[in-house]
């Protein structure tokens, strides 16, 4: 268990999620161990009393993440609803908590995965292992920062942001780091081999989370070969796809897949429309923000956008379709595939995005990166046209 | 009462077939907040009897729905059938679908007490108030016949359980049958009906469930369905919903985990022409589910038979050395009309088929089938047969209640869970096989002991929960008792967090745990046979298969007795008894 308390330390520090040396990850069979000695384990310990868990994790975030969720909590004072899919699938609500205590945080960690403290931190929890604790942290991350930039955004087209905002909001930037532009070189195909494929779906995995396009456990990986579709498994982390990749055959003569990502039937339905090979989805951040920036203030779907908006969005010819995660009726596997069956690449509202590619994954990277980079740059440019 | 009661009717009724007599009672609320429901409230009443011979005609048969039967809670169709075991000696409870609980809970009770024994055999009709113990004619039938005739004569969307021939010829392996595709299978409960004399009970209501808040509970519901159409396992193209729990047979394959040949090997060469997608090419099955369930994994053939779960489908095929489909899906199908365990009828034949040598064919398969509910030896379970061969090691089992289908060597909290189990192998108490096969919530190393012992402790509290709630476990490889706390505030306005439910869950299992040590079962009992310690699995591939390293086993049980609050003989302690409000 200790070994797992250090491995999701060390990660949250990877990602740049936090400082380093400032996470504290609890883990607890018989005995309770820590990753590192803190004076706040004293508290931090009782939790395991009062709740049924096996996992805990504490840090105060890196910037600008620190300064995104304590904004946040002055502003929402008991629960902060963040409108992406992550929350809306997942979190639900981030409750936030004014004391560091055990009592208190009990209170909180009862009804949701994840607590903010201001000032202090994120705290997060696991029944199973630290893994499940470290992905509340980064979807708690996520989520506060897709409603901080787009509720900046959105005060802005109404002048009311006023100066606490402001200034949370100048300093949250002036940690964002730079864009990156540069591109990997990445395995070039086409591929014909599944040993060569499971490497390069790896390969590329890992360097999506690197550029930071994906938060935590989320976003998807596929390639085609022939009518076999390898695919992510559900849950898997993109930078640590060695064993977790499933080949799904499409003609229905097994249920290998039933560990594959919630996304194999878009995944599916975009190579049985187009000869594409091979499919990146992660979640980029100012993508993600964008999806969800309308103007239509009196649409008559408004605060159901994410299943039913019924207009033809886009960012500059990248489609922006609506859909839930899976395979419900209102499930992005119904928009997403001519979406990309048509343009190579879409938006999922709230969500993230899917590229296309043929023969390797130079392609799809390559958009999935220069549609966040366009997306942030669009976003500060419409800012400042409401500002000026 | 001052409050009105939402949720729960407030009634459970003790029917005595001794003197026919019926006897309402209106537990007090407190009870209720403190066991929930379904196997909590079974529980409770099975308490005071537990130690009563399974023959014993004061030995309670218990059925309980719980507070969301009824309701618009997702997957809330389930309802649990409890007693004493006559297969183990231990306390068993089964979750059973269908529509049970649904027409309980609309008759406008919770529960049924039945105890005592009919002077002639008899069924229990229950239409609303009007309840009536009625001697039939149905003795002898098998169950599809039963649910003809009741059918024929009854109301539509009456729900019936029912014993069959099995039973009645003292099968301690025996089934309770209910609406005909659902089973109440492990632990021989259809044995006690028919000690009773009890053939059937039909059910059917009209009233409505109150709900405290029915917008909050509509949130709640939204948001399981969200997190369910998000499942790959429930709803993906490859999951429960489409293909039947038999999606999980080409994952057993490739981890190298089937039970074959009665656990000697771990891979079943033949196993690629026997899934889940071979049944749908042979049988063009239909989806069924229970009661207020969205995700239908219940599959249903062309012709109406049922199609066979996972553990069927494996058990008569790699446990066995079968590789005919057809048979599968008959030796199913007689093993439903019979009244028969499936699991434990499988694993009987494979026991038996090792020490005699004798492989079966079509014909001396079906017929051992028929010897089992005919009153053969076999229907006593693999563990009688295999003692008086002087042979128990060649049981499959965990204090008489055979292993399903999926082999501990390949996944070490299964093999934890297994020996832990209250009622015996059972692989649903904790279903470690969630994350370390389906990677739900997340995936674990499933060749590890490290933090089993806890995860094994919180799953049976949790899943102790959602079987007095009642609701489908599956439900849980995707929501969580987060999303179910709301729903259970929603419908009962008691205030509830998932911790909270956790608490309740402890208590519920802890309180079985009181009554098997009071029956004699301790530490040695929470064991698996030796021959998972000594033997190896099938390597290839890549994949590995060693015995269990038996000093991490006892290692990792030993810290199962630390969490759970038990001794080190795996006994229930005063400390923990009071903490949880029980009494030893």
């Amino acid at each position: 268990m200790k070994t797992l308390c250090e491995k999701y330390a060390r990660k949250l520090v990877k990602q740049g999620l936090t400082a380093p040396g400032d996470p504290i990850v609890g883990g607890l069979d018989a005995e309770l161990v820590w990753n590192r000695q803190d004076q706040r384990i004293k508290e931090l310990a009782i939790l395991f009393d009062e709740l049924s868990i096996n996992s805990l994790i504490f840090s105060k975030p890196a910037e600008p993440f620190a300064t995104i969720i304590d904004f946040l909590a002055s502003r929402y004072p008991d629960t902060i609803r963040p409108e992406d899919t992550e929350t809306r699938t997942f979190l639900h609500d981030i409750p936030v908590c004014r004391e560091f205590s055990a009592q208190a945080i009990v209170a909180n960690l009862k009804k949701r995965k994840a607590v903010i403290i201001p000032g202090n931190g994120i705290i997060s929890y696991g029944t199973v292992t630290p893994e499940q604790g470290f992905v509340f942290y980064s979807s708690t991350i996520f989520a506060c920062f897709v409603l901080f930039f787009s509720e900046y955004m959105k005060e802005a087209k109404t002048g009311t942001i006023d100066t606490e905002f402001q200034a949370a909001f100048d300093k949250a930037v002036s940690h964002l780091p730079a864009p990156r532009t540069d591109l990997p070189t990445l395995a070039t195909g086409p591929h014909n081999d599944e040993e060569i494929i499971l490497s390069a779906m790896a390969e590329a995995g890992k360097a999506v989370v690197e550029y930071g396009l994906v938060d935590s456990f989320f976003g998807n990986i596929s390639y085609r070969l022939g009518k076999i579709i390898y695919i992510s498994q559900t849950g898997s982390s993109l930078e640590e796809l060695q064993g977790c990749i499933d080949p799904c055959p499409m003609d229905g003569s097994s249920t290998a897949g039933l560990t594959a990502s919630s996304e194999l039937t878009a995944h599916e339905d975009v190579y049985r429309r187009t000869p594409v090979d091979c499919i990146l989805h992660g979640h980029p951040k100012f993508t993600v923000i964008m999806s969800m920036d309308c103007d239509r203030t009196d649409c008559k779907n408004r605060g159901k956008c994410h299943v039913a908006c019924t207009e033809c969005r886009s960012i500059e010819g990248v489609p922006i379709v609506p859909g839930e995660v899976g395979t419900g009726p209102t499930g992005l596997c119904n928009t997403l595939p001519p979406a990309v069956a048509s343009c190579g690449t879409a938006i999922v509202h709230g969500h993230g995005l899917f590229a296309s590619g043929v023969t390797d994954f130079n392609e799809p990277f390559k958009r999935l990166l220069e549609t966040e980079n366009l997306c942030r740059k669009l976003y500060f440019e419409r800012l400042s046209r409401l500002i000026d | 009462m001052s409050n009105p009661i939402c949720g729960w009717t407030g009634k459970v009724l003790h029917i005595d077939l001794t003197t026919g007599e019926l006897t309402t009672q209106y537990p007090a609320r407190a009870i209720y907040e403190k066991y929930i429901g379904g196997k909590g409230m079974a529980g409770y009443y099975l308490r005071p009897h537990a130690s009563l011979k399974w023959n014993d005609p004061n030995l309670p048969l218990l059925i309980f729905t719980g507070p969301l039967n009824g309701t618009i809670a997702p997957t809330s169709g389930r309802s649990t059938i409890m007693s004493r075991s006559p297969l183990t000696g231990t306390i068993c409870d089964t979750s059973v679908g269908g529509k049970l609980a649904t027409q309980l809970k609309r008759a406008g009770l919770d529960g049924l007490v039945i105890t005592g024994t009919s002077d002639k055999p008899c069924g229990i009709e229950i239409s609303d108030d009007t309840i009536e113990i009625i001697e039939t004619d149905l003795w002898g039938e098998t169950t599809d016949v039963v649910f003809d005739r009741l059918e024929a004569d009854g109301p539509n969307g009456m729900s019936i359980a029912c014993i069959g021939p099995a039973a009645e010829n003292g099968a301690r392996i025996s089934a309770i049958m209910v609406d005909r595709h659902h089973a109440a299978g492990r632990g021989g409960l259809g044995l006690i009906c028919a000690t009773k004399n009890l053939k059937y009970i039909s059910i059917k209501g009209t009233g409505k469930v109150r709900v405290h808040d029915k917008e909050t509970l509509k949130e709640a519901r939204e948001e399981i369905f969200r997190l369910t159409a998000a499942s790959p396992v429930l709803m993906g193209q490859h999951g429960f919903s489409c293909w039947g729990t038999g999606s999980i047979f080409d994952l057993m394959d490739s981890r190298r985990m089937m039970p074959t040949d009665n656990f000697k090997k771990t891979r079943f060469e033949a196993a690629g022409k026997l899934n889940a997608a071979a049944y749908k090419t042979a049988f063009e099955p239909r989806r069924h589910g229970c009661k207020g369930c969205h995700i239908l994994c219940k599959k249903i053939a062309k012709d109406g038979r049922n199609i066979p779960e996972f553990e069927t489908m494996s058990h008569f095929t790699a446990l066995i050395g079968n590789t005919d489909l057809e048979l599968v899906v008959q030796a199913n199908d007689l093993c439903n009309r019979l009244g028969l365990d499936t699991i434990s009828a499988g694993a009987t034949l494979a026991c038996y088929r090792e020490i005699t040598g004798k492989n079966f064919t079509p014909r001396t398969l079906i017929k051992s089938l028929y010897e089992m509910a005919n009153g053969g030896y076999l229907g006593k379970g693999s563990l009688d047969f295999a003692e008086s061969c002087q042979k128990p090691e060649l049981s499959m089992s965990v204090k008489g209640l055979e292993l399903s289908a999926y082999d501990p060597r390949g996944a070490y909290g299964m093999s934890l869970a297994y020996a832990m189990s209250t009622r015996g192998a059972c692989h649903l108490r904790a279903y470690p096989i969630s994350h370390e096969i389906l990677r739900k919530p997340v995936a674990t190393d499933r060749f590890s002991f490290s933090g089993k012992a806890r995860i094994v402790k919180i799953a049976e509290d949790a899943n102790a929960v959602v079987d007095s709630l009642t609701a489908c476990k599956f439900t849980f490889l995707a929501a969580s008792l987060e999303e179910y706390a709301k729903a259970y505030t929603a419908v009962t306005g008691v205030p509830s967090s998932a911790h909270d439910l956790l608490t309740v869950g402890e208590r519920i299992y802890y309180n079985e745990r009181i009554m098997n040590a009071a029956n004699g079962f301790c530490s040695g009992d929470d064991d698996l046979p030796p021959r998972f310690f000594t033997e190896e699995g099938t390597s290839g591939g890549g994949i590995e298969i060693k015995p269990l390293n038996r000093n991490d086993f006892l290692n990792a049980k030993n810290n199962y007795y630390i969490i759970r609050g038990l001794d080190k003989d795996g006994m229930p302690t005063a400390e923990t008894t009071e903490r949880l409000g029980l009494t030893l």
